[in-house]
């Protein structure tokens, strides 16, 4: 029995935790995919480095508060640093719009054409992260490092597993839990929200009912550049702030929102954490975990791991590519066919 | 209603047009010398093969992008395939590595293909819909489970032998040429299966699928060892032309340095490239032939009816699908050739360094800034874009060094600057991008009406 | 001067002129039908006069006012409602929801016109928390009505409100529209089902190739024999 309650523990600690951690990061991430999706139409390539900027930007705020002896005592100081990060980063979404997509968007260009200018922006604010901050790898977290300890746990409990939750990690679902009610009260209960969704949903009926559609794409920048602020901050405190892996989270990150349908917030959110959930489960090593379910000095020869870790965005590949064989709109009906 | 007025009018315009484009081109080969001169002709020669080789790949991405408006975002992965097939055809073949694993990496294989037409098999048969899918499940997890059990020991066997060396299987020890036609082929074969899942669908899912596929190539060379030594990279690949060494110890070549006057081993670097570059600039010409060819012909006029209106060419009986897909694998195909031929001039295969900043995306900058759609232009574009992302390196150091000049040398501002100054080219390679996008979105030299 | 008139109407999609000087008036409290052949320019016409066309020449006046020149947003402000024909819905949002879209530019309370139009439309008020895209054609119809209502229009334009909706179902979709434009309302409807359309028509007009042929009261266009010849069947 006890053998039983340790394979449990030991799932929750290696996979349980932080594929949630990593799916709130994720879901964050599609949110903003998706919202652009929905109401401008087209994949926004440059979203992992707006991204990155986000998490760039609170990372030298943290810096500037950690210089004046600020501190959020338990908490990561990067926290604090947050909300300046977010309006910096919804700053700059408001700028990429006015001096770029806006052009096209009025010249009713292709979908496609705003993907390939999204690409321009891509290189544009990977230079600039790498001419600010440079191409190498920040820890930028502080304040306790864990909630709980193997070692508590395991005084607490008496098992041979540990189980051990970061501040990091709980940090990314509480404050993914807090900003996804806060967009999802937006979009169902408030004016603006509505008329987002009805643009969304119907661009010429929403026009035809007196809806503006600078309005609409304005708000929409804030919101997504907000959002993609906290997901690379959260990102970054969970593993560390690197430029270069931004631009390869943008495939999990497509894949979560194709996964709940494009243009979908809801889908993306599950999607989210359907591709977390993939990628952890699929890599991990169940060697360890076999050998306490099965009998007694009995293990498993190899690792018994599906794919070696090498491969972790093979899965939302493969994930992305089940979908779009079997139902191209997206498991919650998003927009496109 | 008669066309004719527009036929005369672009007639003209290609009749303006010519000495533009010799212009341009003209102008081009000016900036190489002038590095020949300033700098060094081996560097001239060496960013001249560079630029043929961008040339080949923006031409690939010129056939799907200007002929069809399909985004390819995984260009990058075509390229990597190419070099693969760099490996796959010119190493020798590592015997003991056959021996100790070839048996169980092809039985694996084997399975793996009897898993897929079983699988096939019965999704063909089963009609019965939920009971249909679960039978495919399980064919599919059953295959993978046998192809595992005898892929896993066969590669252990494969990379123990001399891992320092080998630990490969090795290649078929064939001249390194053919590697050109067998690089095309993988990528032909990678882009026909992503354009299957993808095309016929929205636009962005074929960039998100191509960008996910060339992401999974570059991991599955990085960490597949027993097939090209992933990180610990393939050195030596055999070169089609001769060596600088075997050049420099040759009588003749030596008497004809002496005539010239100039070092052996000055002259046997420009030689080899000078090698390098004929061999590439012929696959060039037969290339852009073939592809002018092609755009002439009633397929480039049907690619070009699709192209500025799907709906009308479907409705006129077009299989809008089928021909996308068959210009993406042309396309891709021409990408490997050109991935193929970057390895051979390299003379070694390291995946880590294909990154899609460099691969893809900056392949897109020369095809938007050429005129994508025209040949000529996906060409220019190359060398230009090219020409000016190497040499962007020493003119953006040189800036910076100019405008922190009133700064003291050890001031940290400038230290920075001066380190970052590398990155910027990135910024600008982007600002081309978006404004000959906004500003001349037909590109150095545009498309021409036929 | 009729309420909602469009006078030498002429323009089309940026191809050939699909309007050649179309003429078009209605008056509140009153059904105008415009009915036609295929290709015969009905709906174009009734975009042109909601401004989502641009006009070569021709001129759109409401209530007197010159609006040949305004946005249709503009228009929806100025008490101008439109039913499309296709995409009538926000189908991803409940009932409720699609009503409040309608009343979208509307700052005063909504919630007498929102009691007006389930009291028109009972079967909405039932499904109100439903998304529109899962009812059915008749009550998809409802809702975009409904919609387009919520602004209290003063003219109400409709594009072929029977399409994809059965007899039966048309006939009470038509009941509602006589009531609101007996309600003060100047309702433009442009019908396929030209004889139905015709039935409740208090004036109907023929447009053959962009250009009037027929005008007169619903009961003259039914009893005129070539009409009948022509675009009723016999």
């Amino acid at each position: 029995m006890e053998d039983v309650v340790n394979a449990v523990v030991l799932v929750t600690n290696f996979l349980v935790v932080p594929a949630t951690a990593y799916g709130c990061q994720l879901a964050l991430g599609a949110l903003g995919v998706t919202l652009v999706y929905g109401v401008l139409r087209f994949s926004n390539f440059a979203h992992g480095e707006i991204m990155a900027f986000g998490a760039m930007v609170t990372i030298l705020v943290t810096w500037l508060l950690q210089s004046w002896g600020v501190g959020f005592g338990p908490l990561p100081t990067a926290l604090l640093a947050l909300p300046a990060g977010m309006a910096v980063t919804a700053g700059l979404c408001l700028l990429m719009d006015r001096w770029v997509f806006r052009f096209y968007r009025r010249s009713k260009a292709p979908p496609v054409m705003l993907l390939v200018v999204s690409v321009g922006l891509m290189f544009v604010i990977n230079g600039l992260i790498r001419f600010v901050i440079g191409p190498a790898d920040r820890v930028f977290t502080d304040g306790t490092r864990f909630l709980l300890t193997v070692r508590e746990f395991k005084a607490l409990t008496g098992l041979s597993e540990g189980l051990a939750i970061k501040t990091t990690q709980t940090l990314s679902v509480v404050v993914a839990v807090v900003l996804v009610a806060a967009l999802f009260w937006f979009l169902e209960r408030t004016r603006t929200g509505k008329s987002m969704r009805a643009f969304s949903d119907n661009e010429d009926l929403a026009l035809l009912s007196g809806v503006s559609p600078e309005k609409v794409v304005a708000v929409t920048w804030l919101i997504v550049g907000a959002l993609a602020a906290v997901a690379g901050t959260l990102y970054g405190l969970d593993k560390s702030f690197k430029p270069f892996t931004f631009l390869s989270l943008l495939l999990p990150i497509f894949a979560a929102a194709i996964v709940g349908g494009l243009g979908n917030p809801l889908g993306a959110i599950v999607g989210g954490f359907v591709v977390a959930f993939s990628e952890v489960f699929l890599t991990y090593p169940y060697r360890k975990f076999l050998a306490y379910l099965g009998p007694e000095d009995w293990r498993p020869d190899g690792l018994v791991q599906f794919l070696s870790t090498d491969y972790k965005f093979a899965v939302s590949f493969v994930i992305l590519v089940v979908v779009l064989l079997v139902k191209p709109t997206g498991v919650f009906s998003g927009k496109s066919s | 209603m008669s066309d004719f007025p527009a036929t005369l009018s672009a007639r003209a315009g290609g009749m303006l047009r010519a000495p533009r484009k010799s212009a341009l081109f003209a102008a081009m080969a000016a900036l190489i010398c002038l590095v020949g001169v300033a700098q060094s002709w081996s560097l001239a020669l060496a960013i001249l093969n560079l630029c043929l080789i961008s040339a080949i790949m923006t031409l690939g991405v010129n056939i799907q992008w200007g002929y069809a408006g399909l985004f390819n975002a995984g260009v990058m992965g075509f390229a990597a395939l190419g070099g693969l097939a760099g490996v796959l055809v010119s190493m020798p073949p590592v015997r003991p590595a056959w021996q100790a694993g070839g048996a169980g990496v092809v039985l694996a294989l084997a399975a793996a293909l009897v898993t897929i037409v079983a699988a096939v098999l019965v999704h063909r048969r089963i009609r019965q819909r939920g009971y249909r899918k679960l039978a495919v499940a399980l064919v599919v997890v059953a295959g993978c489970f046998a192809a595992r059990a005898l892929f896993d020991p066969a590669v252990r066997a494969i990379e123990a032998v001399d891992p320092s060396v080998t630990g490969y299987l090795g290649g078929f020890g064939l001249p390194i040429v053919f590697s050109w036609f067998v690089g095309g082929a993988l990528a032909a074969g990678a882009a026909w299966g992503a354009g299957k899942i993808s095309l016929g669908l929205r636009a962005d899912y074929l960039a998100i699928a191509t960008l996910g596929i060339s992401e999974i190539i570059v991991a599955f060379l990085k960490y597949e060892e027993w097939l090209s030594r992933g990180v610990k990279n393939v050195f030596g690949l055999p070169r089609p032309v001769p060596y600088e060494v075997d050049l420099q110890n040759a009588v003749w070549f030596q008497e004809w340095a002496a005539t010239l006057g100039v070092s052996q081993v000055d002259l046997s670097s420009i030689v080899v490239k000078l090698c390098y570059a004929a061999l590439f600039a012929l696959v060039l010409v037969v290339l852009m032939w073939l592809s002018e060819a092609a755009l002439r012909a009633p397929w480039g006029r049907m690619m070009r009816a699709i192209r500025d209106n799907e709906t009308a060419a479907e409705a006129m009986g077009k299989d809008v699908t089928a021909r996308h897909l068959q210009v993406f694998v042309l396309g891709s195909a021409v990408i490997g050739i050109a991935g193929a031929m970057l390895a051979t001039l390299d003379g070694q295969f390291t995946p880590t360094t294909y990154h899609p900043l460099r691969f893809t995306f900056l392949i897109w900058v020369m095809v938007i800034v050429g005129g994508s759609g025209n040949n000529w232009g996906a060409v220019l574009g190359g060398f230009v874009v090219w020409y000016f992302w190497v040499e962007a390196e020493p003119m953006g150091l040189w800036l910076m060094d100019f405008i922190t000049s009133p700064l003291a040398p050890d001031n940290p501002v400038r230290s920075h600057l001066m380190e970052s100054a590398a990155h910027m080219r990135l910024v600008v390679m982007g600002l081309v991008l978006l404004l000959v996008l906004r500003f001349a979105p037909r590109g150095l030299i545009p498309e021409e009406r036929r | 001067m009729s309420f909602l008139v469009g006078e030498e109407l002429t323009g089309g999609y940026g191809g050939p002129d699909i309007l050649q000087g179309c003429a078009i008036a209605a008056e509140r409290g009153e059904i105008t039908v415009v009915v036609g052949p295929n290709g015969a320019g009905k709906s174009t016409a009734m975009r042109a006069l909601f401004g989502m066309l641009n006009l070569r020449s021709g001129t759109v006046h409401l209530d007197g006012e010159d609006i040949t020149a305004l946005a249709p947003q503009a228009r929806a402000h100025k008490g101008m409602g439109f039913v499309p024909q296709t995409d009538n819905v926000f189908r991803s949002m409940t009932v409720q929801e699609n009503l409040e879209m309608g009343a979208f530019v509307r700052d005063d309370d909504i919630s007498e016109t929102l009691d007006e139009v389930y009291g028109l439309f009972p079967a909405l008020k039932d499904k109100r928390r439903q998304p529109a895209g899962e009812l059915s054609g008749g009550q998809r119809q409802q809702v975009a009505i409904g919609r387009a209502l919520m602004n209290r229009p003063r003219a109400l334009m409709l594009d072929e409100p029977s399409a994809g909706v059965s007899p039966i179902v048309t006939r009470e979709l038509f009941e509602r529209i006589v009531d609101i434009a007996r309600s003060g309302v100047a309702v433009l409807i442009v019908e396929q089902n030209a004889r139905q359309a015709l039935e409740l028509a208090d004036k109907g007009y023929v447009l053959v190739q962009g250009r009037n042929r027929f005008t007169g009261t619903g009961e003259t266009l039914l009893g005129n024999p070539e009409v009948r010849k022509s675009f009723l069947g016999g």
